[in-house]
């Protein structure tokens, strides 16, 4: 009953305000113990730091009190520990609404990555606990990503910053009020010259608007905006077509061919969790009125994206542009330009793809990548003209952005202008340029000449310690605002709680610069769509529009219109091939982290990036073929320098990487980023320059004979390598063994479309069907009580975006252990993301597999456990009671699956206050020394019968919905009663394609999988991955 | 060669042989009793509150509802405490100037909440749902024992996991008509046994006693 | 029968040389009964034991670290959930076996030479055992609540063990096991004891001897009753040898682990447990009779025939490998063909090697009567075969689980300086135990060899 409890405890606030310098020598203090506390981790790892929450042992009153508390445990006191006294401590006067013990939800939503995503929020008496997608919101339809999952713990992030502070002193609103209300007694006098704003890209309707106030009363002043990820090179691609800025919208869900050019489009970029569902719409192999899509991916780096790709070829990125010039060509797409020869190999892909693409005109799309310079987003534009896509497949809208720019350009000028000593004062508003500038521009010498620096952020981060005023910004769940979608729908960003700290939101901070500091954020947003609601808000009354908005989380028909635009491509010459040989460098937001501003998040940094399954690191990626040429290995640590500069980091060998290209991914290396995400990983912004910010030539690499930790949750390459030194030849298929056995036992089931059309049945050969019938067991059958719970995951829809791992872990209350636990294999997501490769390193096929508890019907791990902490209940979950738990791990021993978790140390925080507001109080914290695993969600499913119970019905279809299954964005998990044979997921499951894994153990699992099919083209060369694909069938038959 | 031992040793050993065996029986024994003692369980201990609240006052005597203070117990696992505000719509009226009530009006002014001190407590661990008992027929005085006997109250059972599980185990021992549920001074019938069957059978009860009904 | 004829007449049962001339009871209990009673110090005996104590220390450093942070000090995690802990324990359990082997069923078989070495066997079992009962306890990841594996009654929870787990099996076997050793161990000592006790000068000495000799006199009727307990007790024992170890073997065999779920498990377990308990009485027999002058209670015949036992069990144990592997292959079962290839291929490969090397190949030599009767050459094996069998359990606990049905979830086990001080230290607990044994109670059966020197005066 841990919401009474939360009652008892509310959030010690004061003890959470400590000033930033504490917290600081706190955090040497941990580095050293944890260094101490880890001896034989130091062999591996060769950087200083630590980076795990876990606490040290140290001698504090408080491991003192433990030594005692396991030492009295010993004696067997436990036995008889009475309960705590507890406090009742019931409201003076009981706010509407709010029941307690009923979790409430609001639709909010929050700008990530350049566009608006809507979501919904649990809130637990009146905390914020959990985020789910928001179906009403078109850049969602109840699917999430990573990144919004994981926002909440920014939320309750004890690293924020928390208090205003000026000049390193603690300070307070009033005070920075009085001192802007001054210096506007200035700025008036001269016109606002030398005032300069930075924010990151707006899209906010109000935030623009007050800019545009600010810069009406001081027309002298200038906005600049800078992210390190913006879409410059979309909006110029865009510019370079049409002449204009646009926003380019795809109808995923009817296009029958889809190419992309280097674009992640799944899991980054506006629109990404849309896509991902409309998508997966078209990989149903048994839908009737949807063919399948055929998907050919060009990319250089392995991404999600191209997991997804019936064909994909590796190319390095500078080679995109030659290859979309070679296809355009091939369309015959008018435009000027020589187009360069292009090797044979490329000739034919592209030739092949071009009559693909011929035979489906109007029902294909080609998608250029963000890293991919104008020419090849301008050359996709074209194309999608020529193929009639345009106004079908692809639709065209007025930018998001109010004021789109160049942002490169942008942050350019500023930095000449401050270099130049024309500024005298600099607002920075959220942005963080000291750590993401472009190198060359040496940030940081020209920020400080500003005499006056103003920074607004979540934490006191590289910019905000180096600025005159640090404003604490409020969290989006704290804060009022607006954004738009990435189809221009406007959702406001409503609050679920008060600010924790002296936090100020971005309109705030703007009205003060505007001499209105008192204004509340409600009032702002408020008052600016009173005055421009849409239509509806004038035709109706504007209270009840406002509320139906806040509701629904969108405000009804804001879309942005489609536009009818006409190509006027003039092509420059193609890039001389010369400029382009040698090792290129590329740039990327990472997965996990994004450009860096999740860098404190532990839930993101410990989630093992798709594919390269790693954690708290970023690496030099590159292909096994280039590895091989420089003598790397994985953990290598190298020097990277490029145009002069200088980046040490470890290598990481990925397969299907282009060769000739390493990828560096950005957002790590932060120097001020909290107790979590300081000084890991290595800072990309080291060797980024203005001139070439995505993909840059002319890199060397030199070893230096060091080895460096990196911490993988999967180790197909780790082991694999480290066993086959020396011996590179046959270091190939040593790299995939793990795969070759995953397919040899079948976990993996993959067909083409023609052989699952030809042979329905495959995934069953070598299966009896007998065991389906009768259990195969010396023990009774479980009582059936009607329901049977079970889970359906289609490994064709699943992209392998992770969203489901942090979702899980944010509804669970999973713990976050820390690189160096995780180096030692203690990770403890309930869900991982397995990832196995078929068909050679240098361009495999890509699978990737969710796996979550299997909840066997005869499982293993129940019959071992001694005390029966885990045991069977009647509805067919391998429940787990943490609190009969010795932990004698003899369950996860007999797991065939390894899906259980151990609590090998304290994991769960149980010192930091602010966390506590997070956790979902329906489920236990485990402590030290207890087994834990997926549960299908047990607190849902126990809420739900408990309703249906009082309203005497079952459970309807669907009323349950896992927390992995809610976060999906390709809706590629279903979960349900399975005794009720009209529910979805009884369905999938009577689907031909339906197996479960490791089937032969007769563990029969209640969580099953729909194989993999996938969608070739025949005449393809054949040394893509589609090949292989032919006779994939086969290796996946081999036992 | 003397005697090492005098004559005495060979009772001494004998009973010190018995002796240990009864001593490890007794202390097992009293671990056992002083682990389901009121000391231990804090069963039948009138706990002291800041205000001393009468339950036997307000439930009995008068006759208030409980679900007017713990209005949620038909909807919510909790089954709700009232708020300062409950108590002042009657107190604002009656015994305006009482001693004993001061807490509730200052905690009426000053806006801080009255903290009560917890009777009936479970573990962390252990999820407990007020709604669903009531609504398959479990009164309140059947874990709550004779509230309307209360001046100070009391926890009236162990609250241990065996306890949970005689009722999990045999509902028609204790399950009562709804319309009873929130009476304080229902008495079972003789025919208990018929009756209990009859609701299990009505409402739908299961026995439900798999781990994951309470834990989590 | 005369001494040249003795050792010639193996097929008559082996009979041990008969003690030089001159020998008398009083003698035979001067000798043995000098070690606890004699005055002169021993330095030797101080300075092994103060090393061996110190090792006890770090093991209570090492457990109390254990205690206050959790298991995670150790190398395991998910999949190697199981590391040296039971490593350990099934390695200790293992040495456990000779004494109870050699006290109770050579016993029965009326192998006379067991006399002089049957003692120091058995307090070897009593050590080894209590070394190995610690790890279970210690390996859980809330030790304080072992006692949840008992069903104990009545309890508040109404909840009890769950007897389809072969753990919950493992403490009823290893305990019963315990008991029985011990009274075994003690019972035979009795009379001993009340030699020790009158031959004691110092009144303390008296008294203590004299209560644990629980007022022995020698009586007729005594000795009846002694003999009949004894017989008794061995009859207890005797399946106890076989059961424990197989007990222990279901721990693996019951889980479904490629590489522990095996059906050659139990008796293969029993062989190598008596493989390494052989070994250990060797090790320890060997330096306790140079450095305690008795040769001429254990002589080269009872080297000689351990080292045959050791022999014949480490066949076995060879025997049990070549079916692991030869059903591996011939079941055509993926899990089990990858389970062996990985162990002999794969990562740990150097484990299986030393496996292999220390507990089939080196062994083999025992088949030259001169290697058996080489003191050194012996003691060198004794060593051998223990490590060995130490590895080949660590091949079983953690190879097996470091590779097994799911691709991704393979891991590695790298143990930390805490697996290791964990495991010298009860190597040093075993070691101190030792000590003090020698030290104070009898090490070799005063009255049994009287006995088997009134057979020969009796001219038998």
């Amino acid at each position: 009953m841990s919401m009474e409890d939360f009652n008892n405890e509310p959030l010690d606030l004061a003890a959470i305000r400590a000033p930033v310098t504490q917290s600081k020598s706190k955090r040497m203090w941990r580095g050293l113990a944890d260094l101490a506390q880890t001896p034989e981790s130091q062999k591996f790892r060769n950087d200083e730091f630590p980076h795990e929450p876990v606490k040290p042992v140290g001698l504090s009153r408080r491991n003192v009190l433990k030594y005692m508390a396991a030492s009295a445990a010993m004696a067997g006191l436990t036995a008889c520990t009475k309960l705590p006294a507890e406090k009742i401590v019931p409201y003076v006067r009981p706010p509407e609404e709010i029941v307690p013990g009923k979790p409430l939800f609001y639709a909010t939503s929050t700008q990530i990555g350049g566009e608006g995503l809507g979501m919904l929020v649990e809130s637990h008496m009146g905390r914020p606990t959990k985020i789910e997608g928001n179906p009403g919101h078109p850049g969602s339809l109840g699917g999430t990503d990573v990144f919004m999952q994981a926002s909440i713990l920014g939320l309750y992030d004890p690293d924020r910053s928390q208090v205003v502070m000026r000049d390193g002193q603690i300070s307070d609103w009033a005070d920075f009020a009085a001192d802007i209300s001054s210096a506007r007694l200035d700025w008036q006098a001269q016109k606002g010259a030398g005032v300069r704003l930075l924010t990151e890209t707006v899209l906010s309707p109000t935030l623009t608007a007050q800019v545009r106030a600010f810069l009406a009363e001081f027309p002298e002043a200038k906005w600049h905006q800078y992210e390190p990820c913006a879409r410059d090179s979309a909006r110029d691609g865009a510019r370079m077509a049409f002449a204009q800025y646009v926003n380019t919208i795809y109808h995923m869900d009817r296009a029958d061919i889809v190419v992309s050019l280097d674009a992640d489009f799944l899991s980054s970029g506006p629109g990404h969790v849309r896509y991902a569902r409309d998508f997966a719409l078209r990989r149903d192999p048994d839908s009737t009125e949807r063919k399948m899509n055929r998907f050919y991916v060009i990319e250089s780096t392995p991404t999600v994206t191209g997991t997804m790709a019936d064909h994909r070829l590796p190319l390095r990125a500078s080679d995109v542009e030659i290859f979309a010039r070679a296809l355009a060509t091939s369309l015959d797409v008018s435009g000027e330009g020589a187009t360069p020869t292009v090797p044979k190999s490329i000739h034919d892909w592209a030739s092949a793809l071009a009559r693909d693409l011929q035979a489906h005109r109007g029902s294909s799309i080609v998608i250029a990548g963000e890293q991919q310079p104008p020419i090849v987003h301008a050359l996709a534009h074209a194309m999608n003209e020529r193929l009639g896509n345009q106004g079908k497949t692809v639709a065209y809208t007025d930018p998001l952005e109010a004021e789109p720019v160049n942002e490169l350009e942008s942050l350019r000028t500023l930095v000449n202008d401050m270099d130049a000593g024309k500024v005298q004062t600099l607002v920075v508003l959220d942005a963080n340029p000291v750590y993401n500038a472009p190198v060359e521009f040496d940030f940081v010498r020209t920020y400080l000449k500003v005499p006056q620096r103003i920074h607004t952020g979540l934490y006191c981060n590289e910019t905000g310690s180096l600025a005159n005023w640090h404003i604490p910004a409020t969290h989006y769940l704290e804060a009022w605002g607006d954004t738009r979608a990435y189809d221009g729908t406007i959702s406001i960003i409503q609050p679920l709680i008060a600010p924790l700290y002296q936090g100020k939101s971005a309109h705030e901070v703007l009205a003060a610069l505007n001499g209105n500091p008192e204004a509340s954020g409600h009032e702002i947003i408020r008052d600016y769509w009173r005055g421009h609601g849409t239509a509806q808000s004038a035709a109706q009354d504007f209270e009840l529009w406002w509320e139906k908005t806040l509701n629904d989380g969108v405000m009804a028909a804001t879309s942005l219109p489609e536009k009818q635009l006409a190509v006027n491509l003039r092509l420059p010459n193609a890039t001389p091939s010369n400029k382009t040989e040698g090792l290129e460098i590329v740039f990327r937001p990472d997965p996990t982290i994004g450009d860096g501003r999740f860098a404190n998040n532990g839930w993101l940094q410990e989630l093992p990036k798709p594919i390269t399954h790693l954690t708290w690191d970023n690496a030099a990626q590159l292909s096994p073929a280039t590895a091989e040429r420089l003598k790397l290995q994985n953990g290598d640590y190298v020097n990277l320098s490029l145009a002069g500069w200088k980046l040490g980091a470890p290598v990481w060998i990925s397969p299907g990487h282009a060769d000739d290209s390493v990828t560096l991914h950005l957002g790590y290396g932060r120097t001020r980023a909290g107790k979590v995400g300081t000084f890991t990983g290595v800072n990309a912004y080291f060797l980024r320059n203005s001139r070439e910010p995505w993909i840059a030539h002319g890199l060397q690499i030199q070893k230096t004979g060091q080895k460096y930790a990196l911490a993988t949750t999967q180790h197909h390459h780790l082991i694999d390598v480290d066993a086959t030194q020396g011996g590179d030849e046959n270091a190939g298929p040593q790299r995939e063994g793990e795969s070759v056995q995953a397919f040899a036992r079948d976990l993996v089931q993959v067909a083409t479309i023609d052989e699952f059309k030809k042979n329905p049945d495959f995934v069953h050969e070598g299966v009896e069907k007998k065991e389906h019938e009768n259990p195969l067991s010396l023990y009774p059958g479980y009582p059936d009580t009607g329901y049977a719970w079970g889970m359906a995951i289609d490994l064709n829809r699943c992209i392998g975006c992770s969203a489901c791992v942090v979702a899980c872990q944010s509804e669970n209350n999973i713990a976050v252990v820390g690189k160096d636990q995780v180096l030692r294999g203690r990770q403890m997501h309930w869900i991982r993301v397995d990832t196995y490769f078929r068909g050679g390193v240098d361009n495999p096929e890509m699978y990737s597999e969710p796996v979550p508890c299997m909840q066997c019907e005869n499982a293993p791990c129940e019959l071992v456990c001694p005390v029966g902490a885990t045991n069977h209940s009647p509805e067919g979950l391998n429940v787990m009671v943490y609190n009969r738990c010795v932990g004698t791990r003899y369950c996860s021993n007999n797991c065939p699956y390894k899906v259980r978790r151990f609590n090998f140390l304290l994991y769960s925080d149980w010192e930091t206050q602010s966390l506590y507001g997070m956790r979902n109080p329906d489920v236990t914290v485990r402590s030290r020394g207890v087994m834990e695993k997926c549960t299908y969600c047990l607190q849902r499913i126990n809420a739900a019968k408990i309703n249906s119970e009082e309203e005497n019905r079952y459970v309807r279809d669907g009323e349950i919905v896992t927390a992995c299954q809610q976060a999906c964005p390709a809706d590629a998990i279903v979960f349900g009663n399975i005794n009720d044979k009209t529910s979805r997921v009884a369905k999938w499951k009577a689907k031909q394609r339906n197996y479960g894994l490791l089937e032969v153990l007769n563990t029969r699992p209640r969580t099953t999988y729909l194989a993999k099919i996938r969608n070739p083209n025949a005449d393809m060369p054949q040394d893509s991955a589609g090949a292989s694909a032919v006779d994939g069938t086969r290796t996946a038959r081999r036992r | 060669m003397p005697q090492i031992f005098h004559p005495s040793t060979n009772t001494i050993s004998r009973v010190s042989i018995y002796g240990c065996v009864v001593i490890v029986a007794f202390l097992s024994f009293a671990l056992y009793e002083i682990g389901q003692s009121p000391y231990y369980t804090e069963q039948n201990i009138p706990q002291p509150q800041p205000v001393p609240f009468s339950h036997r006052h307000h439930a009995a005597e008068l006759g208030i509802d409980c679900r007017y203070c713990h209005d949620t117990v038909e909807t919510s696992a909790f089954a709700g405490m009232p708020s300062t505000q409950t108590c002042m719509t009657c107190h604002s009226q009656i015994w305006t100037n009482s001693p004993m009530l001061q807490p509730v009006r200052d905690s009426y002014e000053t806006g801080r909440s009255i903290s009560w001190t917890r009777v009936n407590a479970l573990p962390e661990f252990a999820y407990f749902n007020h709604s669903i008992h009531v609504a398959k027929g479990i009164g309140c005085t059947t874990c709550h024992g004779r509230v309307g006997t209360m001046t100070l109250t009391w926890r009236a059972t162990t609250m241990q996991m065996s306890w949970c599980l005689g009722c999990h185990r045999q509902p028609e021992k204790y399950v009562r008509p709804r319309e009873q549920v929130f009476n304080v001074n229902y008495a079972p019938p003789p025919d208990q046994l018929a009756l209990g069957r009859k609701l299990v059978r009505e409402y739908k009860i299961q026995r439900l006693t798999s781990c994951d009904t309470c834990h989590r | 029968m005369s001494s040249e004829g003795a050792p010639r007449t193996a097929e008559a049962g082996p009979v041990i040389p008969p003690l030089p001339p001159g020998y008398t009871y009083a003698t035979v209990s001067d000798k043995i009964s000098s070690i606890v009673l004699g005055q002169r110090r021993r330095p030797g005996w101080f300075a092994g034991f103060a090393f061996s104590f110190l090792l006890v220390l770090l093991l209570f450093g090492a457990i109390s670290y254990l205690l206050a942070k959790g298991v995670g000090i150790w190398g395991i995690n998910i999949p190697v959930a199981w590391g040296f802990a039971i490593t350990n324990f099934v390695w200790w359990i293992g040495i456990g076996h000779a004494g109870t082997l050699i006290s109770a069923i050579l016993l029965l078989l009326h192998q006379r030479w067991r006399t002089s070495i049957n003692r120091f066997a058995e307090a070897m079992t009593i050590f080894a055992v209590s070394c190995a009962a610690m790890f279970p306890l210690l390996h859980m990841g809330r030790p304080w609540l072992f006692y949840w594996l008992f069903p104990y009654y009545p309890n508040y929870m109404k909840v009890w063990p769950q007897f389809r787990s072969p753990l919950v099996w493992d403490v009823f076997a290893v305990s019963t096991y315990f008991i029985v050793s011990l009274l075994f161990w003690y019972v035979g000592m009795i009379p001993d004891l009340a030699t020790l006790r009158d031959r004691a000068r110092s009144k303390a000495k008296q008294i203590i001897y004299g209560m644990m000799a629980m007022g022995w006199r020698g009586s007729a009727i005594h000795w009846s009753r002694y003999e009949m307990t004894s017989l008794l007790l061995a009859g207890l024992a005797t399946p106890l040898v076989v059961s424990v170890h197989t007990v222990v073997s279901f721990d693996f065999t019951i889980a479904i682990v490629p590489g522990w779920h095996s059906t050659i498990f139990p008796p293969y377990f029993v062989a190598g447990a008596i493989y390494s308990g052989f070994a250990m009485v060797l090790t320890l027999a060997i330096p306790l009779r140079k450095f305690y002058h008795l040769e001429e209670f254990i002589t080269l015949r009872h080297l000689d025939n351990c080292a045959k036992v050791m022999l014949g069990t480490g066949l076995i144990v060879a025997y049990g490998y070549v079916m692991e592997t030869f059903m591996a292959f011939y079941s055509g079962e993926i899990f089990d063909k990858y389970m062996i290839m990985n162990r002999m291929f794969g990562p740990y490969w150097s484990v299986y090697a030393i496996v292999i090397l220390c507990n089939v190949l080196l062994p083999q030599s025992l088949w030259s009567r001169r290697v058996r009767r080489n003191i050194p050459a012996l003691f060198a094996l004794s060593l051998i075969i223990n490590l060995g069998m130490w590895t080949e359990r660590f091949m079983i606990v953690v190879v097996s689980l470091s590779r097994d049905f799911t691709p991704s979830a393979w891991g590695f086990f790298i143990p930390t300086r805490w697996d290791w001080a964990v495991l010298v230290g009860s190597i040093g607990l075993f070691v101190a135990m030792f000590y003090l044994f020698i030290r104070y109670l009898p090490a070799i059966s005063i009255f049994e060899m009287r006995h088997e020197l009134a057979k020969e005066k009796e001219g038998e």
